[in-house]
């Protein structure tokens, strides 16, 4: 028997209304339900980070999450990070530093990057690097994510 | 690689929690979802109820009581990571938690539902047995409180009814200035360990170890407490040859067997890791 829930959240600061099944994590039902196909699934069960968002300010792995446990709260989704056609400085860096090649599991790195940045702004490589321990990138051997995001850093202190 | 299909249930309060356990059949309790969901993905878990603990009020806190560090069930493994309580009290806790997965994963996992699911790689249950924690469980009989080492009664199967919740754990605070240490060997950063040691040291006034706690995990179907040696060490100066006798004793355990790691790794890695985690713990002793 299959239940339903309606389910109410902000995602980028829009609010948005749907009914799920219960079972539904919440990366199909972004992807599914509100058409934010941004957001990508690799592994389904928590290894790729490919899925990340941000869950009331905090990352979190969309297929580790129902969508019924997010109603009444607030998502960011790789779709929220640009500012209408102005990118974003770290989408910017991971332009420049060849930050992604496929741009399979970029949604997941620039997620994850915004609250590493946003809680750290001055990392190390180190930190980077632990930082992005949970998101898997099949293309480009690491190194130019992590030197985007160390030039993200960079960029983004200047502007602040 | 979709949960199969349950009943959803989010109680309000513990009260309500426990009577949901008491009358479903089948059910689970969600409480983080980082070891619940990829299972429910996987299907490896059939439940014909889900029991979520997400909106369940007063169930997430870290407090002091003196002697010890009491942390709700459900505190999230991020919350543990920058309390600024834990570090200063609990600092091998602190440690560890960085080994626990990563951020994504800590910012919704919760030390109650580590517990619970017993993995015995998972670094907050070998904490707990290192530092002899208190469990208080809650279920439909009433409160009843159980030491962690009588929580585990088989691989991944811990002493608590279908009808029962994890509500608190009591994490004793050693005495300031003690020395700790935490290490694991993971194939990856984040990965589930194949072996790690907890080590916990004091030593009195003429240098000689007066207390010792050394935990191994991931080697066995629980953590192991190294009883045999820590009496070992107890009395002694504390010195390399000690550390690495200690690691030997560490070394002669039953190991687990697996596909991919053999028991005979398992107690060379053991051996190793506890040696480690105690040079580590002695390196951070604050003499009186
Ligand atoms: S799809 Fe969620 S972690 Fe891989
Ligand atoms: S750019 Fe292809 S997986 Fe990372």
């Amino acid at each position: 028997m299959t239940e339903m829930r309606k389910i109410s959240v902000k995602v980028n600061g829009k609010a948005y209304e749907a009914e799920a099944e219960v079972r539904m994590h919440l990366a199909d039902f972004l992807r599914q339900k509100l058409g934010l196909t941004g957001t990508h699934l690799g592994c389904e069960h928590g290894v790729c980070g490919a899925c990340t968002i941000l869950l009331d300010g905090r990352t979190a792995r969309s297929c580790l999450t129902l969508a019924v446990q997010v109603d009444g709260h607030e998502i960011m989704t790789i779709e929220g990070i640009a500012d209408g056609d102005t990118l974003h400085p770290l989408q910017e860096a991971f332009r420049d530093n060849h930050g992604l090649q496929c741009g399979f599991c970029t949604p997941g790195m620039l997620t994850t990057l915004i609250e590493l940045l946003r809680d750290n702004p001055d990392p190390t490589e180190e930190e980077v690097r632990i930082g992005i321990s949970g998101n898997l990138c099949r293309c480009t051997g690491y190194q130019g994510i992590v030197a985007a995001a160390l030039d993200a850093a960079k960029r983004m202190r200047a502007l602040s | 690689m979709k949960p199969p299909v349950f009943s959803y249930h989010d109680p309000r309060s513990l009260a309500e929690a426990v009577s949901l356990l008491g009358r479903l059949e089948n059910a689970k309790v969600l409480a983080g979802g980082q070891s619940l969901m990829p299972m429910l993905n996987m299907r490896y878990v059939l439940p014909d109820h889900v029991v979520d603990l997400g909106r369940v009020e007063g169930l997430a806190y870290i407090r002091d009581d003196g002697e010890a560090v009491v942390v709700g069930a459900m505190t999230r493994q991020r919350d543990i990571e920058f309390s600024p309580l834990v570090k200063e009290k609990l600092p091998l806790l602190a440690e560890a938690i960085l080994s626990t997965g990563h951020r994504q994963t800590r910012n919704r996992g919760t030390i109650g539902g580590s517990l619970c699911h017993l993995d015995p790689s998972a670094e907050q249950v070998t904490v707990a047995a290192a530092l002899d924690a208190t469990l208080t469980i809650e279920g439909p009989r009433g409160r009843r409180t159980m030491p962690f080492a009588e929580f585990p009664v088989a691989f991944m199967t811990p002493n608590i009814e279908p009808d029962e919740l994890l509500v608190e754990i009591r994490l004793p605070a050693w005495p300031k200035g003690h020395g700790y240490g935490f290490v694991e060997f993971a194939r990856r950063h984040g990965d589930f360990a194949i072996a790690s040691a907890a080590a916990l040291l004091q030593v009195d006034g003429s240098g000689k170890i007066a207390r010792a706690s050394l935990t191994l995990g991931g080697v066995d179907t629980a953590p192991l407490r190294m009883t045999e040696a820590e009496e070992l060490m107890v009395g002694q100066v504390p010195d390399e040859g000690l550390f690495r006798a200690a690691g030997e004793i560490c070394g002669r355990i039953e190991a687990m067997d697996d596909a991919l790691v053999p028991a005979s790794y398992r107690r060379k890695l053991a051996a190793v890791m506890s040696r480690r985690a105690l040079v580590l713990a002695q390196g951070r002793v604050e003499r009186p």
